[in-house]
């Protein structure tokens, strides 16, 4: 997630002083996304750096420095906008990872994994949804990000079930044929991580 | 009316098996199967196809029988009643929910939902009243006297919500309720179906949709005809907001 452009986007509407900004930022989103003041300001001196953003005060005024979008931020924010996500290169998966290593080490029963780690994520689900249940339909920020969340989680649990079925079908470990081919086509794919 | 105080289990299900065929073609679809559903409680179960989870959800509704075990709803054990006394159960106290939808064509949505109350011997003019009631919660008194062909997906499985819960049926058996919707309408299904619990009725969703199934209070995992896990009990969305979780 881009806190860079969020608070460019902020600043679309006006100038706003950090402290604002952090605040702001975390009521669009509904509070999920916490954003520490830290990492505001962190964010805020680069912006400045780049010509994105401007101010009047001095780095003594803290808290009261008004910041305030320049034409280049404008440029850059509605660049960024436009720009398709990155989908390129498959990120290297915790879960995929640790179900592919469980299913390599002797006595460990990849079934009762993916059962856990399914039992898990459906609990966060529950945690999104109920977010989700108890939001007025004004809250767009909250209800937008609780879907996002519950929809990235989905594509996990599905992926959990198609793995199970997969599993399922295998053959006795004696029983499975070396792949050397598959192997080396896969490494292609991920080559660039 | 609020009956969510009372948690008094609506739905027991106690080391239920369901076997189909014998011998060496004996198709085992339940093997000890234990559930408990309180009063107000929403239970998904949750199982891959063949997993058992229609037949759990066909029984539990006294639609059909099992083989051993024990099935007591609203505290009446279903093996000990007549098959006249469970069809009675079955209009007076459960409601059911399909993905389908199963609303009788050739009846107004209004008369879907008074029917079960009629077949029951509830006086017409009665029923209409109680079913415009249960329509009108729903949001929809307006579409009361339109035939299910001139309503939309969504308008017609809330239609079949309301029959679900019509009068005074506590107990409510859907099965992959929100199947042919999109994402939104699925949504205010499962509204509907956790504000019936909120007022008292006890609800089981048979489903593979992870998301249909983190509406409910706690989801059971069926696999091969068997309980092998389920989830522990509702953390607060509180959790969410917590520094552990802030990325």
């Amino acid at each position: 997630m881009s806190v860079r452009h969020a608070l460019l986007a902020l600043l679309s509407e006006g100038p706003k002083y950090g402290l604002q900004l952090g605040q702001e930022f975390e009521a669009g989103t509904g509070e999920v996304w916490p954003l520490n003041t830290g990492q505001v300001y962190t964010t805020l001196q680069r912006l400045e750096r780049d010509g994105f953003v401007e101010s009047d005060g001095t780095i003594d005024d803290g808290p009261q420095k008004d910041f305030r979008i320049t034409d280049a931020g404008l440029d850059e924010l509605h660049a960024w906008l436009h720009t398709p996500p990155d989908t390129s290169t498959p990120p290297r998966d915790e879960l995929v990872i640790k179900v592919l290593v469980a299913l390599r080490i002797p006595g460990v029963d990849a079934g009762e994994l993916v059962q856990a780690h399914r039992r898990h994520v459906i609990e966060a689900m529950h945690q999104y949804t109920r977010l989700k249940e108890d939001a007025a339909d004004h809250e767009i920020g909250l209800l937008l990000v609780a879907d996002a969340e519950i929809f990235r989680l989905d594509a996990v649990v599905r992926w959990l079930d198609a793995a199970d079925a997969r599993i399922k079908r295998l053959p006795p470990p004696s029983e499975t044929p070396a792949s050397p081919v598959r192997l080396r086509a896969r490494r292609k794919v991920g080559a660039r991580r | 009316m609020s009956r969510s105080s009372d948690m008094s289990p609506a739905l027991e299900m106690r080391q239920v098996s369901k076997s189909y065929g014998e011998g060496a073609t004996i198709v085992e679809a339940l093997i000890g199967v234990d559930l408990t559903v309180c009063a107000g409680e929403l239970v998904a179960i949750m199982g891959p196809s063949g997993s058992g989870k229609s037949t759990l959800l066909t029984i539990a509704g006294t639609l059909e029988d099992f083989t051993s075990g024990e099935v007591t709803v609203l505290g009446e054990d279903t093996s000990q009643m007549s098959r006249n006394d469970r069809a009675a159960l079955r209009r007076r106290s459960i409601g059911y929910v399909f993905q389908d939808f199963n609303l009788l064509a050739g009846l107004t949505a209004a008369e879907n939902v008074s029917l079960p109350l009629e077949l029951d011997g509830t006086r017409s003019k009665a029923a209409r009243t109680t079913a415009l009631a249960a329509l009108d919660e729903l949001g929809m008194a307006e579409r009361a006297d339109r035939f299910p062909d001139e309503l939309s997906g969504g308008e017609r499985q809330r239609v079949a919500i309301a029959r679900s819960v019509v009068g005074d049926r506590q107990l409510l058996l859907a099965d992959e309720p929100t199947g042919a919707l999109d994402s939104v309408n699925g949504e205010g299904v499962m509204r509907l179906v956790r504000g019936a619990c909120k007022r008292g009725v006890a609800g089981v969703i048979v489903t593979h949709d992870a998301q249909l199934a983190s509406w409910a209070d706690r989801v059971v995992f069926l696999r091969d005809g068997r309980v092998v896990d389920q989830t522990s009990p509702a953390a607060g969305p509180d959790s969410l907001l917590s520094p552990a979780t802030s990325r």
